[in-house]
Protein backbone atom coordinates (compact mmCIF):
# COMPACT_ATOMS: atom_id res chain seq x y z
CA UNK A 1 0.00 0.00 0.00
CA UNK A 2 1.55 3.28 -1.10
CA UNK A 3 1.18 6.19 1.26
CA UNK A 4 0.77 9.54 -0.49
CA UNK A 5 1.23 12.67 1.60
CA UNK A 6 0.25 15.87 -0.21
CA UNK A 7 0.89 19.11 1.70
CA UNK A 8 -1.28 21.36 -0.46
CA UNK A 9 -4.65 21.01 -2.17
CA UNK A 10 -3.08 21.41 -5.63
CA UNK A 11 -0.70 18.56 -4.83
CA UNK A 12 -3.58 16.40 -3.57
CA UNK A 13 -5.51 16.91 -6.84
CA UNK A 14 -2.45 16.04 -8.92
CA UNK A 15 -1.80 12.89 -6.92
CA UNK A 16 -5.45 11.83 -7.23
CA UNK A 17 -5.31 12.40 -11.02
CA UNK A 18 -2.18 10.29 -11.24
CA UNK A 19 -3.48 7.61 -8.88
CA UNK A 20 -7.28 7.47 -9.24
CA UNK A 21 -7.09 4.12 -7.41
CA UNK A 22 -5.86 5.84 -4.21
CA UNK A 23 -8.29 5.89 -1.26
CA UNK A 24 -8.49 9.34 0.32
CA UNK A 25 -8.15 9.36 4.11
CA UNK A 26 -9.20 12.34 6.23
CA UNK A 27 -10.06 11.47 9.86
CA UNK A 28 -9.65 7.78 9.06
CA UNK A 29 -12.56 6.72 11.28
CA UNK A 30 -14.13 4.74 8.43
CA UNK A 31 -11.04 3.93 6.35
CA UNK A 32 -9.01 2.56 9.28
CA UNK A 33 -11.78 0.24 10.45
CA UNK A 34 -11.77 -1.34 6.99
CA UNK A 35 -7.99 -1.64 6.97
CA UNK A 36 -7.85 -3.13 10.48
CA UNK A 37 -10.62 -5.61 9.65
CA UNK A 38 -8.79 -6.37 6.41
CA UNK A 39 -11.88 -5.65 4.33
CA UNK A 40 -10.48 -4.79 0.97
CA UNK A 41 -6.90 -3.58 0.75
CA UNK A 42 -6.39 -0.15 -0.71
CA UNK A 43 -3.53 -0.10 -3.21
CA UNK A 44 -2.70 3.41 -2.04
CA UNK A 45 -3.82 5.88 0.61
CA UNK A 46 -3.98 9.60 -0.08
CA UNK A 47 -3.64 11.29 3.32
CA UNK A 48 -5.49 14.61 3.27
CA UNK A 49 -4.95 15.37 6.97
CA UNK A 50 -1.92 17.60 6.34
CA UNK A 51 -3.65 19.74 3.68
CA UNK A 52 -4.16 22.94 5.68
CA UNK A 53 -6.70 24.54 3.28
CA UNK A 54 -9.17 21.77 4.04
CA UNK A 55 -9.25 22.48 7.77
CA UNK A 56 -10.93 25.88 7.30
CA UNK A 57 -14.49 27.09 7.00
CA UNK A 58 -15.81 30.44 5.76
CA UNK A 59 -19.19 32.16 5.72
CA UNK A 60 -20.19 34.09 2.63
CA UNK A 61 -23.58 35.37 1.37
CA UNK A 62 -25.61 33.23 3.71
CA UNK A 63 -23.68 30.04 3.00
CA UNK A 64 -21.09 28.21 5.08
CA UNK A 65 -18.30 26.63 3.06
CA UNK A 66 -17.22 23.79 5.31
CA UNK A 67 -13.74 22.56 4.37
CA UNK A 68 -13.39 18.79 4.05
CA UNK A 69 -10.96 18.66 6.97
CA UNK A 70 -13.11 20.36 9.65
CA UNK A 71 -13.78 17.83 12.43
CA UNK A 72 -17.17 17.27 14.05
CA UNK A 73 -15.75 18.69 17.31
CA UNK A 74 -14.92 21.98 15.62
CA UNK A 75 -18.22 22.09 13.73
CA UNK A 76 -20.09 21.70 17.04
CA UNK A 77 -17.96 24.34 18.81
CA UNK A 78 -17.80 26.90 15.99
CA UNK A 79 -20.89 26.46 13.81
CA UNK A 80 -23.79 25.40 16.05
CA UNK A 81 -25.43 28.82 15.55
CA UNK A 82 -25.20 28.83 11.75
CA UNK A 83 -25.85 25.13 11.18
CA UNK A 84 -27.97 23.94 14.13
CA UNK A 85 -29.32 20.80 12.44
CA UNK A 86 -25.92 19.56 11.29
CA UNK A 87 -24.38 20.44 14.66
CA UNK A 88 -27.09 18.51 16.49
CA UNK A 89 -26.46 15.49 14.26
CA UNK A 90 -22.69 15.85 14.77
CA UNK A 91 -23.10 15.64 18.55
CA UNK A 92 -24.50 12.13 18.13
CA UNK A 93 -21.60 10.80 16.03
CA UNK A 94 -19.54 8.12 17.77
CA UNK A 95 -17.61 9.37 20.79
CA UNK A 96 -15.54 12.47 21.62
CA UNK A 97 -12.48 10.68 20.22
CA UNK A 98 -14.28 9.85 16.95
CA UNK A 99 -15.60 13.44 16.70
CA UNK A 100 -12.09 14.85 17.14
CA UNK A 101 -11.12 13.13 13.90
CA UNK A 102 -14.25 12.38 11.88
CA UNK A 103 -15.53 14.82 9.26
CA UNK A 104 -18.68 15.55 7.25
CA UNK A 105 -16.65 15.04 4.05
CA UNK A 106 -15.64 11.58 5.29
CA UNK A 107 -19.29 10.82 6.03
CA UNK A 108 -20.09 11.83 2.42
CA UNK A 109 -17.16 9.85 1.03
CA UNK A 110 -18.37 6.75 2.86
CA UNK A 111 -21.97 7.47 1.75
CA UNK A 112 -23.44 5.02 4.22
CA UNK A 113 -27.25 5.31 4.27
CA UNK A 114 -26.90 5.55 8.08
CA UNK A 115 -24.42 8.47 8.16
CA UNK A 116 -25.67 11.16 10.54
CA UNK A 117 -24.68 14.16 8.39
CA UNK A 118 -26.92 13.18 5.53
CA UNK A 119 -30.42 14.02 6.88
CA UNK A 120 -29.53 17.61 7.85
CA UNK A 121 -27.59 18.14 4.60
CA UNK A 122 -30.68 17.01 2.66
CA UNK A 123 -33.08 19.07 4.77
CA UNK A 124 -31.05 22.25 4.20
CA UNK A 125 -30.34 21.70 0.50
CA UNK A 126 -26.54 21.54 0.82
CA UNK A 127 -24.14 21.21 -2.11
CA UNK A 128 -20.94 19.21 -2.37
CA UNK A 129 -17.98 21.04 -3.89
CA UNK A 130 -16.06 18.41 -5.84
CA UNK A 131 -12.75 19.16 -7.52
CA UNK A 132 -10.19 17.51 -9.76
CA UNK A 133 -7.35 18.76 -11.94
CA UNK A 134 -10.06 19.17 -14.60
CA UNK A 135 -11.90 21.76 -12.54
CA UNK A 136 -14.45 22.24 -9.81
CA UNK A 137 -18.18 21.51 -9.78
CA UNK A 138 -21.08 21.73 -7.36
CA UNK A 139 -23.16 18.61 -6.82
CA UNK A 140 -26.63 19.09 -5.34
CA UNK A 141 -26.92 16.88 -2.27
CA UNK A 142 -29.94 15.10 -3.77
CA UNK A 143 -27.73 14.03 -6.71
CA UNK A 144 -24.78 12.99 -4.56
CA UNK A 145 -25.97 9.66 -3.12
CA UNK A 146 -25.98 7.00 -5.82
CA UNK A 147 -26.56 3.74 -3.96
CA UNK A 148 -25.51 1.92 -0.81
CA UNK A 149 -22.04 3.35 -0.07
CA UNK A 150 -21.80 4.86 -3.54
CA UNK A 151 -21.60 8.55 -4.39
CA UNK A 152 -21.37 10.80 -7.43
CA UNK A 153 -17.62 11.51 -7.27
CA UNK A 154 -15.52 10.69 -10.35
CA UNK A 155 -12.38 8.60 -9.73
CA UNK A 156 -10.11 11.64 -10.01
CA UNK A 157 -12.29 13.89 -7.86
CA UNK A 158 -12.00 14.86 -4.21
CA UNK A 159 -14.41 16.70 -1.94
CA UNK A 160 -13.04 20.18 -1.32
CA UNK A 161 -15.90 21.43 0.86
CA UNK A 162 -19.59 21.20 1.61
CA UNK A 163 -21.73 24.33 1.12
CA UNK A 164 -24.60 24.64 3.55
CA UNK A 165 -27.08 27.52 3.78
CA UNK A 166 -26.94 29.39 7.11
CA UNK A 167 -30.11 28.56 9.06
CA UNK A 168 -32.95 31.07 8.78
CA UNK A 169 -35.42 29.05 10.85
CA UNK A 170 -35.61 26.13 13.27
CA UNK A 171 -33.77 22.88 12.47
CA UNK A 172 -33.86 19.57 14.31
CA UNK A 173 -32.31 16.13 14.02
CA UNK A 174 -33.45 12.94 15.70
CA UNK A 175 -31.82 9.51 15.73
CA UNK A 176 -32.79 6.12 17.07
CA UNK A 177 -30.02 3.82 18.27
CA UNK A 178 -29.66 0.89 20.59
CA UNK A 179 -27.95 3.02 23.23
CA UNK A 180 -27.20 6.70 23.73
CA UNK A 181 -23.57 6.83 22.65
CA UNK A 182 -21.45 5.28 19.90
CA UNK A 183 -24.24 3.90 17.81
CA UNK A 184 -24.89 3.84 14.13
CA UNK A 185 -28.47 4.99 13.52
CA UNK A 186 -31.29 2.47 13.27
CA UNK A 187 -33.21 5.31 11.67
CA UNK A 188 -32.84 9.08 11.67
CA UNK A 189 -34.66 12.17 10.52
CA UNK A 190 -33.96 15.89 10.06
CA UNK A 191 -36.26 18.85 9.49
CA UNK A 192 -35.38 22.43 8.52
CA UNK A 193 -37.60 25.48 8.06
CA UNK A 194 -36.43 28.16 5.65
CA UNK A 195 -39.03 30.89 5.72
CA UNK A 196 -42.16 28.95 4.81
CA UNK A 197 -40.28 26.22 3.01
CA UNK A 198 -39.84 22.90 4.77
CA UNK A 199 -36.89 20.59 4.17
CA UNK A 200 -36.60 16.96 5.27
CA UNK A 201 -33.97 14.22 5.33
CA UNK A 202 -34.39 10.52 6.10
CA UNK A 203 -31.45 8.35 7.21
CA UNK A 204 -30.91 4.62 7.49
CA UNK A 205 -34.27 3.74 5.94
CA UNK A 206 -33.56 3.34 2.21
CA UNK A 207 -30.56 2.38 0.03
CA UNK A 208 -29.50 6.03 0.17
CA UNK A 209 -30.38 8.94 2.43
CA UNK A 210 -33.35 10.75 0.86
CA UNK A 211 -35.85 13.58 1.24
CA UNK A 212 -39.60 13.18 1.68
CA UNK A 213 -40.87 15.60 -1.00
CA UNK A 214 -44.57 14.82 -0.57
CA UNK A 215 -44.36 15.35 3.17
CA UNK A 216 -42.64 18.71 2.57
CA UNK A 217 -45.27 19.87 0.06
CA UNK A 218 -48.11 18.74 2.32
CA UNK A 219 -46.74 20.65 5.29
CA UNK A 220 -46.12 23.83 3.32
CA UNK A 221 -49.75 23.90 2.19
CA UNK A 222 -51.42 22.58 5.36
CA UNK A 223 -49.67 24.62 8.05
CA UNK A 224 -51.37 27.61 9.61
CA UNK A 225 -48.20 29.63 10.17
CA UNK A 226 -49.69 31.89 12.84
CA UNK A 227 -51.38 29.32 15.06
CA UNK A 228 -50.65 26.26 17.14
CA UNK A 229 -49.68 23.03 15.39
CA UNK A 230 -52.72 21.01 14.33
CA UNK A 231 -52.31 17.45 15.66
CA UNK A 232 -53.82 15.96 12.51
CA UNK A 233 -51.39 17.86 10.32
CA UNK A 234 -48.47 16.62 12.43
CA UNK A 235 -49.74 13.04 12.26
CA UNK A 236 -50.25 13.19 8.49
CA UNK A 237 -46.74 14.64 8.06
CA UNK A 238 -45.34 11.67 10.00
CA UNK A 239 -47.23 9.24 7.79
CA UNK A 240 -45.97 10.89 4.59
CA UNK A 241 -42.36 10.81 5.86
CA UNK A 242 -42.81 7.13 6.69
CA UNK A 243 -44.24 6.48 3.21
CA UNK A 244 -41.18 8.07 1.60
CA UNK A 245 -38.87 5.48 3.19
CA UNK A 246 -37.99 2.03 1.84
CA UNK A 247 -36.18 0.28 4.69
CA UNK A 248 -35.03 -3.30 5.06
CA UNK A 249 -34.61 -5.69 8.00
CA UNK A 250 -30.97 -5.85 9.11
CA UNK A 251 -28.83 -6.43 12.20
CA UNK A 252 -29.66 -3.02 13.65
CA UNK A 253 -33.44 -3.08 13.26
CA UNK A 254 -36.47 -4.31 11.37
CA UNK A 255 -38.22 -2.68 8.47
CA UNK A 256 -41.41 -2.21 10.51
CA UNK A 257 -39.62 -0.60 13.44
CA UNK A 258 -37.82 1.80 11.10
CA UNK A 259 -41.10 2.83 9.46
CA UNK A 260 -42.81 3.33 12.80
CA UNK A 261 -39.92 5.27 14.35
CA UNK A 262 -39.67 7.57 11.32
CA UNK A 263 -43.30 8.62 11.67
CA UNK A 264 -42.70 9.33 15.37
CA UNK A 265 -39.45 11.25 14.80
CA UNK A 266 -41.01 13.32 12.01
CA UNK A 267 -43.90 14.32 14.27
CA UNK A 268 -41.60 15.09 17.20
CA UNK A 269 -39.06 17.16 15.30
CA UNK A 270 -41.91 19.09 13.67
CA UNK A 271 -43.34 19.78 17.14
CA UNK A 272 -39.98 21.07 18.43
CA UNK A 273 -39.50 23.21 15.32
CA UNK A 274 -43.02 24.59 15.65
CA UNK A 275 -42.41 25.64 19.25
CA UNK A 276 -39.34 27.59 18.09
CA UNK A 277 -41.28 29.06 15.18
CA UNK A 278 -44.05 30.37 17.43
CA UNK A 279 -41.55 31.72 19.96
CA UNK A 280 -39.71 33.68 17.28
CA UNK A 281 -42.80 34.82 15.35
CA UNK B 1 6.71 -7.19 14.92
CA UNK B 2 3.87 -5.07 13.65
CA UNK B 3 5.77 -3.68 10.70
CA UNK B 4 6.31 -7.16 9.40
CA UNK B 5 2.60 -7.93 9.30
CA UNK B 6 2.40 -8.43 5.60
CA UNK B 7 -0.62 -10.67 6.12
CA UNK B 8 0.12 -12.90 3.15
CA UNK B 9 0.60 -10.04 0.72
CA UNK B 10 3.74 -10.47 -1.39
CA UNK B 11 6.35 -8.38 0.38
CA UNK B 12 7.16 -6.44 -2.78
CA UNK B 13 3.71 -4.79 -2.74
CA UNK B 14 4.02 -3.60 0.85
CA UNK B 15 5.26 -0.04 0.74
CA UNK B 16 7.38 1.24 3.57
CA UNK B 17 7.32 4.68 4.95
CA UNK B 18 9.77 6.64 7.09
CA UNK B 19 8.22 8.43 10.05
CA UNK B 20 9.56 10.44 12.97
CA UNK B 21 7.28 10.01 15.95
CA UNK B 22 7.50 12.39 18.90
CA UNK B 23 6.22 10.43 21.87
CA UNK B 24 6.21 11.93 25.35
CA UNK B 25 8.74 14.50 24.23
CA UNK B 26 11.29 12.13 22.67
CA UNK B 27 11.81 11.63 18.91
CA UNK B 28 11.89 8.16 17.37
CA UNK B 29 12.84 7.53 13.76
CA UNK B 30 10.95 4.52 12.40
CA UNK B 31 10.75 2.71 9.11
CA UNK B 32 7.29 1.14 8.93
CA UNK B 33 4.91 -0.75 6.72
CA UNK B 34 2.54 2.03 5.64
CA UNK B 35 -0.43 0.21 7.19
CA UNK B 36 0.94 0.24 10.75
CA UNK B 37 -1.30 2.06 13.20
CA UNK B 38 -0.02 4.40 15.87
CA UNK B 39 -1.19 1.81 18.39
CA UNK B 40 0.94 -0.98 16.92
CA UNK B 41 3.91 1.34 16.47
CA UNK B 42 3.73 2.33 20.15
CA UNK B 43 3.30 -1.18 21.49
CA UNK B 44 5.34 -3.33 19.11
CA UNK B 45 8.05 -0.96 17.90
CA UNK B 46 8.57 1.34 20.85
CA UNK B 47 7.71 -1.15 23.58
CA UNK B 48 5.23 1.24 25.19
CA UNK B 49 2.58 -1.25 26.13
CA UNK B 50 0.63 1.04 28.45
CA UNK B 51 -1.71 1.88 25.57
CA UNK B 52 -4.06 -1.09 25.15
CA UNK B 53 -5.71 -2.73 22.17
CA UNK B 54 -9.28 -3.69 23.01
CA UNK B 55 -11.15 -3.85 19.72
CA UNK B 56 -8.91 -2.35 16.99
CA UNK B 57 -11.99 -0.74 15.44
CA UNK B 58 -12.67 2.47 17.33
CA UNK B 59 -15.37 1.12 19.60
CA UNK B 60 -13.81 0.73 23.07
CA UNK B 61 -11.44 3.64 23.77
CA UNK B 62 -8.72 1.48 25.39
CA UNK B 63 -6.19 2.84 22.89
CA UNK B 64 -6.90 6.54 23.59
CA UNK B 65 -3.81 8.78 23.40
CA UNK B 66 -3.31 12.50 22.92
CA UNK B 67 -2.16 13.83 19.57
CA UNK B 68 -1.34 17.54 19.68
CA UNK B 69 -3.30 17.75 22.93
CA UNK B 70 -6.48 16.11 21.63
CA UNK B 71 -7.76 12.67 22.55
CA UNK B 72 -7.81 10.31 19.59
CA UNK B 73 -7.95 6.57 19.04
CA UNK B 74 -4.50 5.25 18.22
CA UNK B 75 -6.02 2.15 16.56
CA UNK B 76 -7.70 4.38 13.95
CA UNK B 77 -4.64 6.56 13.38
CA UNK B 78 -1.86 5.57 11.04
CA UNK B 79 1.60 6.06 12.49
CA UNK B 80 2.53 7.73 9.21
CA UNK B 81 -0.14 10.40 9.86
CA UNK B 82 1.63 11.45 13.06
CA UNK B 83 4.77 12.87 11.47
CA UNK B 84 5.48 16.18 13.16
CA UNK B 85 2.81 15.74 15.84
CA UNK B 86 3.17 15.47 19.60
CA UNK B 87 1.95 12.13 20.90
CA UNK B 88 1.33 11.71 24.64
CA UNK B 89 0.65 8.27 26.09
CA UNK B 90 -0.10 7.07 29.60
CA UNK B 91 3.68 6.59 30.07
CA UNK B 92 4.10 10.34 29.62
CA UNK B 93 1.63 11.51 32.26
CA UNK B 94 3.69 11.01 35.40
CA UNK B 95 6.41 13.64 35.76
CA UNK B 96 9.64 12.68 37.55
CA UNK B 97 8.05 9.64 39.11
CA UNK B 98 5.13 11.64 40.54
CA UNK B 99 1.75 10.41 39.37
CA UNK B 100 -0.57 12.77 37.53
CA UNK B 101 -3.52 13.90 39.67
CA UNK B 102 -5.87 11.80 37.56
CA UNK B 103 -3.75 8.68 38.05
CA UNK B 104 -3.73 9.25 41.81
CA UNK B 105 -7.47 9.78 41.89
CA UNK B 106 -8.06 6.54 39.95
CA UNK B 107 -5.97 4.67 42.52
CA UNK B 108 -7.68 6.34 45.47
CA UNK B 109 -11.18 5.68 44.13
CA UNK B 110 -10.49 2.13 43.00
CA UNK B 111 -11.61 3.19 39.53
CA UNK B 112 -10.66 -0.13 37.92
CA UNK B 113 -10.78 -3.84 38.42
CA UNK B 114 -8.78 -5.66 35.72
CA UNK B 115 -7.17 -2.41 34.58
CA UNK B 116 -7.35 -3.11 30.87
CA UNK B 117 -9.42 -0.03 30.03
CA UNK B 118 -7.66 2.18 32.60
CA UNK B 119 -4.95 3.89 30.58
CA UNK B 120 -7.53 4.84 27.95
CA UNK B 121 -9.92 6.05 30.64
CA UNK B 122 -7.23 8.20 32.24
CA UNK B 123 -6.04 9.73 28.96
CA UNK B 124 -9.65 10.48 28.03
CA UNK B 125 -10.41 11.92 31.49
CA UNK B 126 -7.40 14.23 31.41
CA UNK B 127 -8.58 15.57 28.03
CA UNK B 128 -12.15 15.83 29.28
CA UNK B 129 -11.06 18.26 32.01
CA UNK B 130 -8.97 20.25 29.55
CA UNK B 131 -12.03 20.48 27.27
CA UNK B 132 -14.04 21.87 30.21
CA UNK B 133 -16.81 19.32 29.81
CA UNK B 134 -16.88 17.79 33.26
CA UNK B 135 -19.46 20.20 34.71
CA UNK B 136 -21.81 17.54 36.09
CA UNK B 137 -21.86 13.78 36.59
CA UNK B 138 -24.13 13.51 33.55
CA UNK B 139 -21.68 15.51 31.46
CA UNK B 140 -18.79 13.34 32.66
CA UNK B 141 -20.70 10.20 31.71
CA UNK B 142 -21.68 11.63 28.34
CA UNK B 143 -18.20 12.80 27.41
CA UNK B 144 -16.54 9.61 28.68
CA UNK B 145 -18.93 7.52 26.58
CA UNK B 146 -16.17 6.56 24.14
CA UNK B 147 -14.39 4.57 26.86
CA UNK B 148 -15.95 1.25 27.78
CA UNK B 149 -15.18 -0.70 30.96
CA UNK B 150 -16.13 -4.35 30.96
CA UNK B 151 -15.58 -4.55 34.69
CA UNK B 152 -18.18 -1.84 35.18
CA UNK B 153 -16.05 0.52 37.25
CA UNK B 154 -18.00 3.48 35.88
CA UNK B 155 -19.24 4.79 39.24
CA UNK B 156 -15.72 5.01 40.64
CA UNK B 157 -14.34 6.44 37.39
CA UNK B 158 -16.87 9.28 37.59
CA UNK B 159 -15.97 9.83 41.27
CA UNK B 160 -12.26 10.05 40.43
CA UNK B 161 -12.84 12.58 37.65
CA UNK B 162 -15.18 14.62 39.85
CA UNK B 163 -12.53 14.79 42.55
CA UNK B 164 -9.82 16.03 40.20
CA UNK B 165 -12.24 18.57 38.75
CA UNK B 166 -13.16 19.87 42.21
CA UNK B 167 -9.52 20.12 43.18
CA UNK B 168 -9.11 22.61 40.35
CA UNK B 169 -8.39 20.23 37.51
CA UNK B 170 -4.91 19.61 36.28
CA UNK B 171 -3.58 20.21 32.86
CA UNK B 172 -1.56 17.41 31.42
C1 LIG C 1 -16.72 3.58 16.81
C2 LIG C 1 -17.29 4.34 15.64
C3 LIG C 1 -18.49 4.99 15.78
C4 LIG C 1 -19.05 5.70 14.72
N1 LIG C 1 -20.23 6.33 14.91
C5 LIG C 1 -20.81 7.01 13.88
C6 LIG C 1 -22.05 7.66 14.07
O1 LIG C 1 -22.63 7.67 15.17
N2 LIG C 1 -22.59 8.32 13.01
C7 LIG C 1 -21.97 8.37 11.79
O2 LIG C 1 -22.50 8.98 10.87
N3 LIG C 1 -20.79 7.75 11.59
C8 LIG C 1 -20.18 7.08 12.61
N4 LIG C 1 -18.98 6.45 12.41
C9 LIG C 1 -18.37 6.47 11.06
C10 LIG C 1 -17.37 7.62 10.81
O3 LIG C 1 -16.86 8.12 12.02
C11 LIG C 1 -18.03 8.77 10.03
O4 LIG C 1 -18.51 8.31 8.81
C12 LIG C 1 -17.06 9.94 9.77
O5 LIG C 1 -17.83 11.03 9.30
C13 LIG C 1 -15.98 9.63 8.76
O6 LIG C 1 -15.14 10.77 8.63
P1 LIG C 1 -13.55 10.62 8.46
O7 LIG C 1 -13.00 11.98 8.19
O8 LIG C 1 -12.97 9.89 9.60
O9 LIG C 1 -13.50 9.70 7.16
P2 LIG C 1 -12.37 8.75 6.55
O10 LIG C 1 -12.37 7.45 7.25
O11 LIG C 1 -11.08 9.47 6.44
O12 LIG C 1 -13.00 8.58 5.09
C14 LIG C 1 -14.29 8.01 4.90
C15 LIG C 1 -14.56 7.85 3.40
O13 LIG C 1 -14.57 9.10 2.74
C16 LIG C 1 -13.56 9.18 1.77
N5 LIG C 1 -13.03 10.55 1.85
C17 LIG C 1 -12.52 11.18 2.95
N6 LIG C 1 -12.22 12.46 2.67
C18 LIG C 1 -12.52 12.64 1.35
C19 LIG C 1 -12.42 13.76 0.45
N7 LIG C 1 -11.96 14.97 0.86
N8 LIG C 1 -12.82 13.58 -0.83
C20 LIG C 1 -13.32 12.38 -1.25
N9 LIG C 1 -13.44 11.30 -0.45
C21 LIG C 1 -13.04 11.42 0.83
C22 LIG C 1 -12.58 8.09 2.12
O14 LIG C 1 -11.86 7.62 1.01
C23 LIG C 1 -13.50 7.02 2.69
O15 LIG C 1 -14.13 6.33 1.64
C24 LIG C 1 -18.39 5.75 13.46
C25 LIG C 1 -17.14 5.12 13.33
C26 LIG C 1 -16.59 4.42 14.39
C27 LIG C 1 -15.27 3.75 14.22
S1 LIG D 1 -8.62 -0.50 20.49
FE1 LIG D 1 -8.93 1.47 19.69
S2 LIG D 1 -10.95 1.89 20.28
FE2 LIG D 1 -10.75 -0.18 20.88
S1 LIG E 1 -11.23 -2.19 34.73
FE1 LIG E 1 -11.57 -3.98 33.57
S2 LIG E 1 -12.32 -3.16 31.72
FE2 LIG E 1 -12.30 -1.44 32.97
Amino acid sequence: MDFLRPLTWAEALEMKAERPDATPIQGGTDVMVEINLDKGRPTALLDLAAVAELAEWTRDNGTVRLGAGVSYTRLIAELAGDLPGLAQASRTVGSPQIRNRGTVAGNLGAASPAGDSHPPLLATGAEVEAESVRGSRMIAITDFYRGVKRNALEPDELIRAVRIPVATGPQYFSKIGTRNAMVIAVSSFAIAFDGRRVGTGIGSAAPTPRRAPEAEAFLESALDWSGPLDADVARRFGELVRDAAAPIDDVRGTRDYRLHSLAVMARRTLTWAWEDHLRCA
Amino acid sequence: MADDMTGGVPVATVARVGVTLTVNGADYRLDLDSRVTLLDALRDRLGMTGTKKGCDQGACGACTVMVDGKRVLSCLTLAAQCEGKDVTTIEGLAADGVLHAMQEAFVRHDAFQCGYCTSGQIMSAVCLLAEGRAGSDDAIRQFMSGNLCRCGAYGNIVAAIREVRDAGGHDA
